[in-house]
């Protein structure tokens, strides 16, 4: 296991710069790209939580942003009524995005495929029209956030670094989650679930419920990326839980590489790192990425983790 | 009374015009297996077409026709470029790779037509109402659609149901490899079944651009109402689709009406007003939990696919 091949190496390069990117953006002055990488390593925790589902449990959700939403409208909502403890913000956070997975997860999953699929969507979008409709809450314009989240004395989201370690530490701890989840009883059982559903519950497993659990600690997961979220723009709108949101979280997964715990890192830098890139080349960049991302549905199916493991197997 | 008349009209409308919609992407998905996510796309490209045809040629009706046989060629290139190679592969390839396609049109549309929305003026002997019956007046253009769409709807009966490519549509649902077998070429039968859902959506695009503006995105969000659609109907079920179709017209439309005034005899009239937005918008989704929880395959659903 632990030999030097292209994609350890990779892994390792790409940790150690995501945890020594503050230095750098200390010694060069550089504040920009310390709030791009937080704002990647924000949607990498969401691109995660949503592999957990798609990747490992092979329900292909198409309303994961609906929690960024939820979990962020959380910590706008009571912002804006004057409740800026983080302690009471982040649990309600959870709670509500927890809450919305269930009851989406009970009706949603009683379909599979395509059904699926679209039914997920829709109800993100329907979560997506209630929050634009709330007009105490700016509706369509969006909350501006008037003070990030309050936690005790030494720890403060408002310093730049502190806030970015702690996304980066709280996307580490949802990796390990996941890595744990997929490696333990509750994880074979769901990947059996994927795989051939009717072949677990022949064999006496109540897949439904299985699969309810993991959709919700999904949406939970997602819900707590969405209060980091909040936080990191000091801004709430109902822009960041419209459906093309979850597509480019589709979009990390697979492009990272579906069903490897750290594969939706890969692909949320990569994404984040290429819009960068093409938007400063020219103003219309999705007339470049659109094409990009067929691509790599024609000809690179296990996305990039895929990629760096085949050049091991050579 | 009379608004109450003009309100079902209006939903009958909608819902008529979401069954255009509804109608192509779930006969691309009975019979290519296909999830096609840039159906919307080709609604904002119908409209879009139709608006500066018009302003080339001058005259509505040529600008649609053209409009229309544009439309029906530009989703026959998509058909052979692109979603050729998606057939067989799994859904999520599908959503992938038409999500891209939809980031490509929107910003190809912002390219060619600059970010400013377009509108498409009515001529003048549509832009009136007439009576409808004694006594109530309607807009002449709704009254055109409703009518241009039931033609439509018996046009795609006719051809699904009655005619030999209707028939090998309908084979090719079943089973595409026998169909295959037999000696059709499927290939262009699907070229076709995608262009012809290609042109029901641009029509239901070019038709709604006089009544909306004519912008980016537009197609996005009521590609999710068609999706609802197809749901509730059942996948690949084209009566499926009319009748979901017609239910989600009626009800988003009264709801939208009539909710409010419902709401104030129930609620507070400050919490009415709250509500209302929001639970009006919902109205649709709910009915789509309930169907799912009654028949999760859909109202129409063919089964065993």
């Amino acid at each position: 296991m632990r030999r030097l091949t292209l994609r350890n190496v990779v892994v390792a390069a790409l940790l150690a710069a995501l945890v020594l990117l503050p230095v750098y953006a200390g010694l060069a002055h550089d504040r920009f790209v310390l709030t791009l990488f937080t704002r990647i390593v924000i949607l990498a925790m969401a691109a995660v939580s949503l592999n957990l589902i798609l990747g490992f449990g092979g329900m292909m959700s198409f309303g994961h942003a609906a929690y960024l939403g939820i979990g962020g409208y959380a910590v706008g909502i009571l912002a804006f009524e004057g409740v800026p403890s983080g302690l009471v913000q982040w649990p309600v956070a959870l709670g509500a995005s927890a809450l919305f997975a269930l009851v989406i997860g009970a009706l949603s999953l009683r379909t599979r495929g395509v059904y699926f699929i679209m039914i997920t969507l829709a109800f993100a979008q329907m979560a997506y029209y209630i929050v634009a409709g709330l007009a105490r809450y700016g509706g369509d314009d969006g909350l501006t956030i008037q003070k990030r989240s309050q936690f005790f004395a030494p720890l403060d989201l408002g310093d730049k670094v502190q806030f970015y370690y702690l996304c980066l530490v709280l996307l580490f701890a949802a990796l390990y989650l996941v890595w744990r989840l997929v490696n333990s009883r509750f994880g074979l059982v769901i990947q059996g679930a994927r795989s051939n559903d009717m072949r677990m519950r022949a064999i006496g497993f109540p897949t439904y419920r299985y699969k309810l659990v993991c959709f919700v600690i999904a949406g939970t997961l997602c819900g707590l990326a969405g209060a980091l979220l909040a936080n990191h723009a000091d801004f709430v709108s109902p822009a960041m839980m419209y459906w093309t949101r979850s597509g480019d979280l589709i979009v990390m997964v697979v492009l990272g590489g579906m069903g490897s715990v750290l594969g939706p890192v890969f692909g949320a830098v990569a994404l984040l790192v290429l819009e960068e890139v093409l938007s400063g080349i020219t103003e219309y960049w999705q007339i470049i990425l659109g094409p990009l991302l067929l691509l790599v549905v024609l000809f690179a199916r296990g996305g990039i983790d895929g990629l760096l493991g085949k050049v091991r197997h050579d | 009374m009379t608004l109450f008349i003009e309100q079902c009209l209006n939903g009958l409308q909608f819902g008529l015009l979401l069954f255009l919609l509804a109608a192509g992407l779930t006969l691309v998905f009975g019979i290519m297996d296909l999830v096609n996510l840039a159906h919307g796309s080709l609604y904002m490209v119908g409209a879009y077409l139709a608006a500066t045809f018009t302003a080339w040629t001058g005259s509505f009706v040529l600008g649609v026709v053209l409009a229309l046989a544009a439309t029906l060629v530009v989703g026959m290139a998509v058909e052979v470029v692109v979603m050729r190679r998606l057939y067989g592969r799994d859904h999520l390839d599908h959503v992938l790779g038409t999500f891209g396609l939809i980031l490509f049109f929107d910003e190809l549309v912002r390219l060619i037509w600059g970010p400013e929305g377009l509108s498409l003026s009515l001529p003048s002997w549509l832009n009136t109402s007439i009576a409808i019956l004694p006594g109530v007046d309607y807009s002449a253009y709704k009254f055109a659609v409703i009518v241009v769409t039931l033609a439509v709807a018996a046009f795609l009966y006719v051809l699904v149901m009655r005619t030999r490519v209707g028939m090998l549509i309908r084979a090719g649902a079943s089973n595409r490899e026998m169909v295959g077998a037999l000696g059709v070429n499927i290939t262009l039968l699907y070229t076709l079944v995608f262009g012809l859902g290609a042109a029901l959506a641009g029509l239901a695009g070019l038709m709604q651009a006089p009544i909306l503006t004519v912008q980016i995105g537009m197609g996005e969000n009521i590609l999710i109402l068609a999706f609802v659609i197809t749901v509730i109907g059942g996948i690949g079920s084209i009566r499926g689709a009319l009748v979901a179709a017609l239910l989600v017209g009626f009800i988003d439309t009264l709801g939208r009406s009539y909710l409010p005034d419902f709401l104030r005899v129930v609620l507070s009239p400050n919490a009415a007003a709250t509500a209302a937005p929001a639970l009006s918008s919902m109205l649709i989704y709910l009915l789509m939990a309930v169907v799912l929880v009654v028949k999760p395959e859909g109202l129409f659903s063919q089964g065993g696919k």
